[in-house]
């Protein structure tokens, strides 16, 4: 049987979280075996021939002029009609915005189970077990599939690609049967991010503020060390629900749940909520003037002192390495 | 106009999770349950859309077990007419079987707006309200951060990786809440005392066979305990080797 993998494209380009989802179907296959096989909504090819090397066997293209933009109805018609031709083993999404909207849409139609935001998919006594967060990230649910096919959405960065040079995916047409007439939601536009700005589920280095910030106009000392090391701005609840930080900001319950590589609390005691959101992280630092915070048990390294000192100081240390670099 | 807001009682979100004794579940114990956050936020928007109609009715529904009433209670004391408990003793049903029972019932009332929240904070699923929408042949958007009407028509904007996602959609529609989309009210005093007078009604949800099988529930794996490396700026030089040398970050 095969693993289908939802192909996720914006602007003509095939985005990262796919080839991490083409990376576990690939691993996929070889324990269950059968062909990774991809299926792309797109006005038109966004090179998906070259996904041979991210581990596809073949794509199926579902051309259609209002594919451009993501288009919720369509996009769940043509997964669902791959899914009902290929009658896989699993049907695999990136769980981006859009792959945590269509997922449910396309297990809905297919009556099928769903696992959304796994972090580890395994093969166990020939079916698959899904390892999923809940709480935000305080427990981790484990769960199997009824039925055939097992649909899963994979949280970002917490899967590899893999990398088969040289090799090219088929491409293959997939005629897409959906009233393009009936009343649906459509996305008319995507206003843009402000230009570097990554968000918190894809970055790979967060600073994140709490209210030792003491007030919005101080979020500068945190922009300058995410500015510094690369980074994107986190905010905890607090902060959020006082009106200094956008949602989009937030870590923790209620909020994203993220796994960098690098995060850094700065002025944040780390209530509970906040610490499942980002527990996963690879390396956790923490600067705090209490020395008895919550924050200091999940960090790897801490700093008791005046963030206004503190964290100045490690921006200028920062710059100073890349300088040398 | 009929609005439809189907809420889920959850743990509070300080709640220490505990595995139960099945190995499966989480264990209920001492925790203290509230109104999923998400979905004050569908309620809140309810609430504004018959302000702003100058009338209809908004039914709150919610599946589950015998403490649910206290939940939907709260949402007829925040301004919802009457409440419907899709009563089960399953624990924590799948969410396509919970997207069956919601749609058999929200499916006979001809709701022109039907209101989710965009996840439950227990479970972290957020599928429901798509697969609602789905299983009724309805149009949904889902985390809607913004949220306007006009003609029949709805605009809602979405976060997404790249900026945001202005998304239109005609009536009836299901709409999932983003934590932003409006400052959610609290219950007034006479609120609660009409809620009092206001009918829940009960009825066995219509589950279906299960989608999912609960394996196992465990808690992560605790971090290596880490160190403080120092005091105020005198210790960055010390962090940032550490960071760079041992954890290999920079």
């Amino acid at each position: 049987m095969s693993i289908l993998v939802f192909v996720e494209q914006r602007d003509g380009q095939v985005r990262a979280v796919s080839r991490e989802a083409l990376g576990e179907a690939v691993r996929l296959a070889a324990a269950l075996g059968g062909p990774v096989v991809g299926v792309c909504p797109a006005a038109a090819d966004p090179g998906l021939a070259a996904l041979g090397e991210a581990g596809a066997d073949r794509v199926l293209l579902a051309a259609h002029p209002d594919f451009a933009l993501y288009d919720p109805a369509g996009y769940a018609a043509a997964v669902a009609a791959a899914a009902r031709e290929l009658k896989p083993a699993a049907v695999l999404f990136a769980a981006s915005t859009m792959g945590r909207d269509l997922a449910p849409r396309v297990a809905a139609r297919l009556g099928a189970g769903l696992a959304t935001e796994c972090t580890a998919l395994a093969v166990e006594g020939g079916r698959l077990v899904a390892s999923r967060p809940v709480f935000a990230g305080k427990a981790i649910q484990r769960v199997a599939f009824p039925q055939a096919p097992a649909l899963a959405s994979l949280r970002p960065k917490a899967f590899e690609p893999v990398a088969q040079p040289g090799r090219a995916a088929a491409v293959e047409p997939l005629a897409v049967d959906f009233d393009a007439a009936a009343p649906r939601a459509r996305v008319r536009r995507v206003t843009a991010a402000a230009a570097g700005k990554v968000d918190l589920t894809e970055a790979e280095v967060i600073v994140s503020g709490g209210r030792g910030l003491k007030g919005p106009e101080h979020f500068p000392v945190v922009e300058a060390l995410a500015a510094a090391l690369g980074g994107s701005v986190g905010a905890s609840r607090p902060v959020v629900d006082a009106g200094w930080r956008p949602h989009a900001e937030q870590v923790g319950q209620t909020g994203k749940t993220v796994s960098p590589r690098l995060y850094v609390a700065v002025g944040i005691s780390g209530a509970i909520q906040h610490l499942a959101g980002m527990m996963s992280s690879r390396c956790i630092v923490a600067v705090n003037k209490d020395p008895e915070a919550p924050i200091f048990k999940v960090a790897d390294y801490g700093i008791v002192g005046d963030l206004f000192e503190v964290v100045p100081a490690l921006t200028e240390a920062v710059k100073g390495i890349q300088t040398r670099a | 106009m009929i609005q439809v807001v189907c809420v889920k009682q959850v743990p509070d979100t300080e709640t220490r999770v505990k595995v139960a004794a099945d190995g499966r579940n989480f264990d209920p114990a001492g925790v203290t349950w509230v109104l999923n956050p998400y979905d004050e936020y569908a309620v809140e928007q309810a609430l504004r859309v018959r302000e702003q109609q100058g009338g209809g009715e908004i039914v709150a529904v919610s599946v589950g077990g015998a403490s649910v009433p206290t939940a939907l209670r709260e949402v007829l004391a925040l301004g919802a007419d009457r409440a419907v408990h899709l009563r089960t003793d399953v624990v924590a049903p799948d969410p396509l079987a919970l997207a069956r029972a919601l749609a058999a019932e929200i499916g006979g009332l001809k709701a022109d707006l039907v209101w989710f929240g965009k996840q439950a904070v227990d479970d972290d699923q957020a599928q429901v309200g798509p697969m609602v929408a789905e299983l009724l042949g309805l149009p949904c958007a889902t985390v809607a951060a913004t949220f306007a009407l006009a003609d029949g028509r709805v605009t809602v904007e979405r976060e997404v990786e790249v900026g945001r996602e202005v998304v239109e959609v005609p009536l009836p529609v299901v709409i999932t809440a983003e934590k932003g989309l409006n400052e959610p009210r609290y219950a007034s005093l006479k609120g609660r005392m009409a809620a009092k007078k206001k009918t829940i009604e009960e009825r066995p949800a219509e589950l279906g066979a299960p989608a999912l099988e609960v394996v196992a529930l465990e808690l992560p794996p605790a971090r290596p305990a880490g160190r403080i490396v120092g005091q105020g700026a005198a210790a960055v030089p010390e962090l940032v080797k550490a960071l760079r040398d041992e954890a290999q970050v920079l």
